[in-house]
């Protein structure tokens, strides 16, 4: 079993696997039973204000789009912060510290963008024994249009004064978690780091309704006929949270800053993809909540054998995909691959065929044997046929070496070389 | 005192009534509609599919399932009916293990199929229980067609006529309409009277009228078809049996396997059916293996299938073959029926074991006896009845293009009719295609 204890940020807890601020995380009861499974920390559920807590809905909270079998693949949900009162939650976060001491507990919070309100929450969760606290600067729904939530998240200015607030009034270490509702993610990790967060975290949910009802047209979920947008989260929306945790791991202005990763971790492969984009732990809900708590133990035998397998550590996993992850410019537009078909593993279902020959480069042709063979001269190797297959491995894509001409362009395959020398780029000619 | 399978003779009730009962319902359960939704969404959806190219009937099968996904069984059924309008009850006794099921990609793959005859059912019970008929006819043309047999061909000549706008009447020997899926399916694939509420949904078309008690020979004439009507299609099946030829097929117990099926399948209760301690069908097709599983059904004790040649050369599926043995049934390959005879109150049937050579099939000489109560003939059906004048082929009326008999304004289709496998679903697509041949000679008249 390879040593997966984590050290993120200075705290520690036995593997890197923590429960995301959720519904999971709402309360003692599920949060000891989380940690009775396995979890290696949690983020509770964030905490409002002192005062009457928030009220939510007595409706549906959750809409979701499934796969087959009724796999779930998307959830969305219109749920608030905590409804408990403060003093319960603080109570209940002393308790279970207490108890499970060699696991990481953060704490949510969120409460109005002025600096009073940031140093009165921070000194009354100071004495619960929490490792830290978590700046809910992701929520977009309900809390958003008080003002709190993405609506901080969306300016960068705020990210950096409240960050700077809570790292004068608190000694906690201090993950600033973002919303991907914005056009970069970057201009709100730099404003996180300049105000002086210890971490990021990422992605909170997006902006989504999950679909309309088509006898009341009411959008999803639906409350008395009438639908709000929701967060949307679960395995659908790890794409976009790879995408944003790799931006933050690579720029210049960020690189370095540690991240906690967030967004449709659902197996241990997916949380090996995210440590390898630079995230330095993971923090999973959607998973938990279709699955229950027990899935945490696939996690950790998943990524211990990989990293066995690997011989490697679990900090050499982390970043490992970030020199990696280029600008399209800096593809080489001379590596040109050619999809080949395992005619043993085909068994003739001639989707690559329909694709192909309706959607794309016409580069399959089809027999009247129901024999599916690659058009070298036409194939772009645009892997279309390769994502739909149903056989994995069937269709894969064969790099042409060095010297061989490409029977579609003609040319002669030679080294790198990429669109910024390009002739066709008129940025490239202009520079000449 | 009640009966067990071990009382000598032939008695009824040698189960419980409920056993009885219980094993003549539904052989697979209809899936549910979840259970619809998991299987369709095993459907690669192919490109020019495999499962359409061996349907007989041509249903666009990826479509209907790609329909039941999306949870509109109801389009599901207009797409299957519109090329099958009896594609209920081929969802329930068309052989799939050796037609669309066996082509799937899936099957191939995995040995694993979709599965096409339950999907199938699934959507056309869901259309069907809510008493919809989903055609309407064209405006009448004016043209009367008689068909003969109302049969699986007759029934689907019929309902494409009456679609296209003409007068149709069926006539048929029976008292109910439905010929072999009334009188000649297995119960258990075909419960809760399914081929009467299929007949009657079918009708709903509009503009057939169903005469029973009418034959050919009986209460009608070829001729006078002819004469009254613009078009004919004879669809009457095969009513002969073939006949054992040998010594002792007289005795009362030798009876064809067809007699006793739709006498079984006419019952309402099925406990009240006499049945062998010993049965012996003899024979090699799915009528062979209905009897004999439906024998065993009833309580028998020993039931052997025995056929004069090698197991490779039963015309029951891989499928049907398994559905015996697993019900209790014997199957004894490479033995020819010698002679059947008297013993005491049973019968002792005597074989001779073959070899299939070269030369065709030989008899070893050595020979064996089966104790038999009953014994079901089940060699296959003879076309009978067929009216002077039709060129005949191989025993059968001889048809060229879609169903053209050699008389012209003559059509055929289904089991009496040359080539073609004698199934339900071969039947259905001669008589559309018929119909549709049909339709167009009686057009191009005008």
């Amino acid at each position: 079993m390879a040593d997966l204890t984590s050290n993120f940020i200075g705290i520690k807890s036995p593997n890197p696997f923590w429960l995301a601020s959720a519904p999971p995380t709402d309360k003692e009861y599920n949060v000891r039973r989380a940690f009775d499974a396995g979890w290696g920390g949690v983020v509770w559920k964030t905490l409002g204000s002192e005062g009457p807590p928030i009220v939510n809905v007595s409706g549906p909270r959750y809409g979701a789009i499934w796969g087959a079998d009724r796999r779930l693949l998307g959830l969305n949900n219109i749920e608030l912060i905590t409804d408990r009162p403060l003093s319960v939650n603080l109570e209940e976060i002393r308790r279970v510290k207490k108890d499970y001491p060699d696991r990481a507990l953060v704490i949510s919070l969120m409460v109005p963008c002025d600096e009073e309100s940031w140093k009165d929450i921070l000194m009354r969760i100071e004495d619960t024994g929490a490792d830290g606290v978590e700046l809910n600067f992701g929520c977009p729904h309900g809390m958003a249009e008080r003002g709190m939530g993405s609506a901080v998240g969306q300016v960068p200015e705020y990210i950096e004064m409240v960050t700077a607030w809570v790292k004068h009034y608190s000694k906690m270490p201090c993950i600033v978690k973002l919303t991907p509702n914005v056009t970069s993610i970057l201009p709100p990790a730099m404003a996180a780091k300049r105000g002086g967060a210890d971490a990021v975290s990422l992605i909170n949910t997006i902006k989504s309704v999950t679909n309309v009802d088509l006898d009341s047209f009411s959008p999803f979920p639906m409350i008395d006929g009438k639908g709000s947008h929701g967060g949307y989260c679960g395995p659908a929306v790890k794409p976009i949270a790879l995408n944003m945790v790799g931006e933050i791991a690579r720029h210049a202005e960020t690189r370095g800053l540690p991240i906690s990763g967030i967004g449709g971790v659902t197996t241990w492969r997916d949380a090996a993809e995210f440590l390898a984009m630079g995230a330095g732990n993971v923090q999973v809900c959607t998973a938990a909540m279709t699955y229950g708590f027990k899935i945490v133990q696939e996690m950790i035998s998943g990524l211990s054998q990989y990293l066995d397998e690997k011989g490697m550590r679990l900090y050499q996993l982390v970043g490992r995909a970030v020199p990696n992850f280029v600008e399209w410019q800096d593809l080489n537009l001379n590596y040109v691959t050619k999809a080949q078909i395992d005619q043993d593993a085909c068994i003739k279902c001639g989707r690559c065929y329909a694709a192909c020959e309706d959607t794309s480069h016409q580069a399959i042709a089809m027999s009247p044997e129901r024999i599916f063979t690659v058009k070298d001269d036409e194939c772009v190797a645009c892997n279309l046929c390769v994502n739909v297959c149903p056989v994995e491995n069937c269709i894969t894509m064969v790099e042409m070496p060095k010297g061989a001409t490409d029977p579609r362009t003609g040319r002669v395959v030679s080294d790198y070389a990429n669109w910024t020398t390009h002739p066709n780029n008129p940025s490239a000619q202009a520079a000449e | 005192m009640s009966n067990s399978p071990l009382t000598p003779g032939v008695v009824p009730g040698r189960l419980p009534a409920e056993a009885i009962a219980g094993n003549f319902s539904d052989h697979e359960a209809p899936l549910d509609a979840h259970e619809a939704r998991v299987a369709a969404d095993r459907c690669y959806f192919c490109h020019d599919a495999p499962c359409m190219t061996a349907c007989p009937t041509s249903i666009d099968i990826p479509l209907f399932i790609r329909q039941i996904a999306t949870g509109t069984p109801d389009a599901a059924a207009r797409t299957i009916l519109s090329q099958n309008i009896l594609g209920g009850m081929c969802a329930r006794v068309c052989p799939t293990e050796t037609l669309c099921e066996e082509v799937c990609v899936r099957e191939v793959a995995e040995g694993k199929p979709v599965e096409i005859g339950r999907l199938q059912r699934f959507a056309t019970d869901t259309l069907m229980a809510k008493g919809v008929h989903p055609f309407a006819r064209a405006a009448a043309t004016g043209r009367k067609v008689a068909v003969v047999g109302a049969g699986p061909a007759g029934l689907a000549a019929a309902h494409r006529l009456a679609m296209k706008g003409h007068d149709v009447v069926i006539f048929d020997a029976r008292p109910k309409a439905g010929g072999l899926n009334e009188y000649g399916i297995a119960q258990y694939k075909s419960t809760n009277d399914f081929a009467q509420a299929e007949v009657e949904w079918l009708l709903k078309i509009g503009g057939i009228t169903v005469r029973t008690g009418v034959a050919l020979g009986k209460g009608v004439t070829l001729a006078e078809l002819q004469k009254d009507f613009d078009a004919v299609f004879l669809g009457m099946g095969l009513a002969g049996v073939n006949a054992l030829r040998a010594p002792g097929e007289e005795l009362s117990g030798v009876r064809p396997a067809v007699d006793f099926i739709a006498e079984l399948r006419q019952a309402k209760d099925k406990s009240v059916l006499p049945i062998g301690r010993d049965v012996v069908v003899i024979g090699g097709g799915m009528t062979a293996v209905d009897a004999a599983v439906q024998s065993k059904l009833l309580g028998a004790q020993n039931v052997t299938i025995v056929y004069r040649r090698g197991q490779e050369k039963m015309s029951a599926s891989g499928y049907e073959q398994e559905h015996a043995t697993s019900a209790g049934v014997r199957i004894i390959t490479n033995a020819a029926p010698v002679a059947v005879h008297q013993a005491g109150a049973a019968m002792e049937v005597e074989f001779a074991y073959t070899v299939d050579g070269p030369d065709g099939m030989t008899s070893t000489g050595e020979t064996f006896r089966l104790r038999a109560d009953q014994v079901f003939k089940a060699i296959g059906q003879t076309l009978s009845g067929a009216p002077e004048g039709l060129a005949l082929a191989g025993g059968k009326i001889a048809v060229t293009g879609a169903g053209r008999t050699s008389v012209p304004g003559v059509w055929a289709g289904g089991d009496c009719a040359a080539g073609g496998e004698d199934l339900t679903v071969t039947a259905v697509a001669e008589g559309r295609d018929a119909a549709e041949d049909i339709h167009a000679a009686l057009m191009a008249k005008q």
